[in-house]
């Protein structure tokens, strides 16, 4: 017997669920209508919450302040260059730890997970030294490589999880056929992997797009993300509310989606699979 | 059944990964110890004389250090507890029969994809701003002097906006193990007269002790190392009022240009960080088991 739903208490729950949603969503529904509203309009007392003069002025003065699109630009090489590169380093060493496991291989995860402890600003000092005289600094090389390093270990333990679920008879059975590993790799792993591939890519687009202390430490101009470029506007000759609205809508609105899609596989890749 | 040949085809797949991550752990780290020990400074061209544990005396009897390292614990211990104690109702409500659940829940996890410095700008200027700020005006409505955030309680300031971003995921991990919490069991409660106090209390918080032990763990993490946001609002000030250990250690690495100093902070830092990780490699490892 299903436990019987009160129409009132639905109603209730229903309004109390969208009351916190809204206050949640609030700041950024509020940095989305500054953004179309003049400066003088944003620092307006009371402010305007819908009746204003509309205007897309703020996101062409963006582009022309300070180049928009070469931070996107940056944003998008190494965000998605340190995944891409961290996926072709992981899938090997998740695949064999999932499915030729060995005594060690839990110690190998754990370990894995114990870099990911390591706080960044406990090697800041040395890396910041090699990459100075190594020419790094300020390069998207330099950023691409330290993000995929960072994100390498939840990268691991996101695509162990998900191919351990993968039922090994499948395996057995495919080998049974004579399939070779190379085969059993292309025609049976991959279609069943797909999804926790999907889903990994997903999670560390999102991390990489909004890390911001390496990318605050290691570049300043030529190869300065969206995150650094976002943090050019906390200087006070930089404080156009308005402007800094659009900027954050842009630097924000593609990472949100991405984000809508993957919230399922979030909690699992982040939690390192305690909570499914 | 895996032949001598598989697993040597195993084992050298897992290789890149391994060997990179070592190097990636191994190498600063050494760079680290060894910088500690240094009189090192970038300004100064009579640097790299060996000085024993001198910067680790200068680092944490710095007055910087105790004011960052309590910073840092009120930071990490507010944010929590404000994640947890909203999240756990905020889980309860969207575990309800809800019209719409799927549009409150994209709501309410929006904050955590928002990158660190755009929530602090938002945060510092649209809303906290003790003049044109939102939260200014709500004041105002309620004919209270509004607050200046950022100079009157910069510590709580940024509390709030970390807590914003964290709320999300502490939620939707708790909400993620709401969901599994058997449906019978609550049930048969109910069916029994529980009152809903008391199936709270003996049925969902008990079912929640393990997934709120990975949300303090994991945040914590974080938490410690806490640095953009601090960064883009008030640069640590005023005076070190909102200087956490990270921000403290970047700022006598890349401001100061002390390097020995700033490594041993750095090792202070690595530390506090492994005492966490000792706990939640466990509470992980344990899971791996089952």
């Amino acid at each position: 017997m299903a436990r019987a739903v009160t129409t009132r208490r639905k109603i209730i729950s229903t309004a109390a669920a969208w009351l916190a949603g809204f206050v949640i969503f609030f700041p950024i529904l509020w940095m989305v209508l500054t953004s179309f509203k003049t400066e003088l309009e944003a620092f307006a007392v009371p402010p305007s919450f819908l009746f204003f003069h509309w205007t897309t002025e703020n996101y062409a003065a963006v582009q022309q302040r300070s180049d928009y699109f070469l931070h996107a630009f940056n944003s998008i090489v190494v965000a998605g260059g340190s995944t891409l590169i961290a996926l072709a380093i992981a899938i090997p060493a998740a695949w064999s730890m999932a499915f030729s496991p060995t005594k060690r291989t839990k110690d190998i995860l754990l370990w894995m997970l114990s870099t990911k402890m390591m706080p960044p600003v406990g090697v800041l000092v040395p890396i910041y030294l090699i990459y100075r005289n190594l020419g790094l600094l300020d390069t998207l090389t330099g950023l691409t490589v330290i993000l995929c390093l960072g994100n390498l270990p939840i990268v691991v333990w996101m695509l162990f999880t998900y191919f351990k679920d993968i039922p090994k008879d499948i395996l057995e059975a495919a080998r049974m056929d004579g399939a070779t590993i190379g085969r059993e790799l292309v025609y049976v792993l991959t279609p069943m992997a797909v999804p926790g591939l999907a889903s990994t890519l997903l999670l560390n687009l999102i991390l990489a797009w909004n890390e911001a202390f390496w990318t605050l430490n290691l570049s300043t101009s030529q190869a300065a993300p969206l995150t650094v470029f976002i943090a050019s506007y906390s200087s006070p000759e930089g404080l156009f509310w308005a402007k800094l609205s659009a900027a954050s809508t842009l630097a924000i609105a593609p990472i949100l989606v991405l984000g809508w899609l993957s919230q399922r596989q979030l909690v699992r890749g982040l939690t390192f699979g305690a909570v499914k | 059944m895996a032949t001598r040949q598989t697993q040597l085809l195993a084992r050298t797949l897992m290789t890149p990964a391994v060997a990179l991550l070592l190097i990636w752990m191994i190498v600063p780290l050494a760079l680290t110890i060894y910088f500690s020990t240094l009189h090192y400074n970038l300004l100064d061209p009579d640097s790299g004389r060996f000085v024993g544990l001198d910067n680790f005396r200068y680092f944490l009897t710095d007055p910087a250090f105790l004011a960052s390292l309590l910073n840092t614990l009120v930071l990490v211990g507010s944010v929590l507890a404000l994640t947890i104690l909203l999240g756990i109702p905020l889980a309860l409500l969207l575990d309800q029969p809800v019209m719409g659940r799927s549009v409150v829940r994209l709501m309410v996890i929006a904050p955590f994809f928002v990158m660190p410095t755009v929530s602090a700008l938002v945060w510092k200027n649209l809303l906290m701003h003790p003049v044109s700020g939102l939260f200014a005006w709500i004041a105002t409505l309620f004919g209270l002097t509004p607050i200046d955030w950022f100079n009157d309680v910069p510590l709580l300031a940024i509390i709030l906006i970390v807590s914003w971003q964290w709320l999300p995921f502490a939620t939707l991990i708790l909400l993620t193990a709401l969901q599994s919490l058997d449906e019978e069991q609550k049930e048969a409660a109910e069916m029994d007269g529980a009152p809903a106090l008391s199936t709270f209390i003996y049925i969902t918080l008990p079912h929640l002790a393990r997934p709120i032990t990975v949300v303090i763990l994991i945040e914590t993490i974080f938490l410690l190392t806490v640095f953009a946001e601090i960064f883009v609002t008030t640069g640590g000030g005023p005076g070190l009022q909102t200087t956490n250990i990270a921000f403290l250690i970047y700022s006598q690495a890349l401001i100061q240009y002390d390097v020995g100093s700033a490594s041993a902070g750095g090792l202070v830092a690595v530390v506090i960080a492994n005492i966490v990780a000792f706990f939640l490699v466990r509470v992980v490892g344990r899971n791996l088991e089952a």
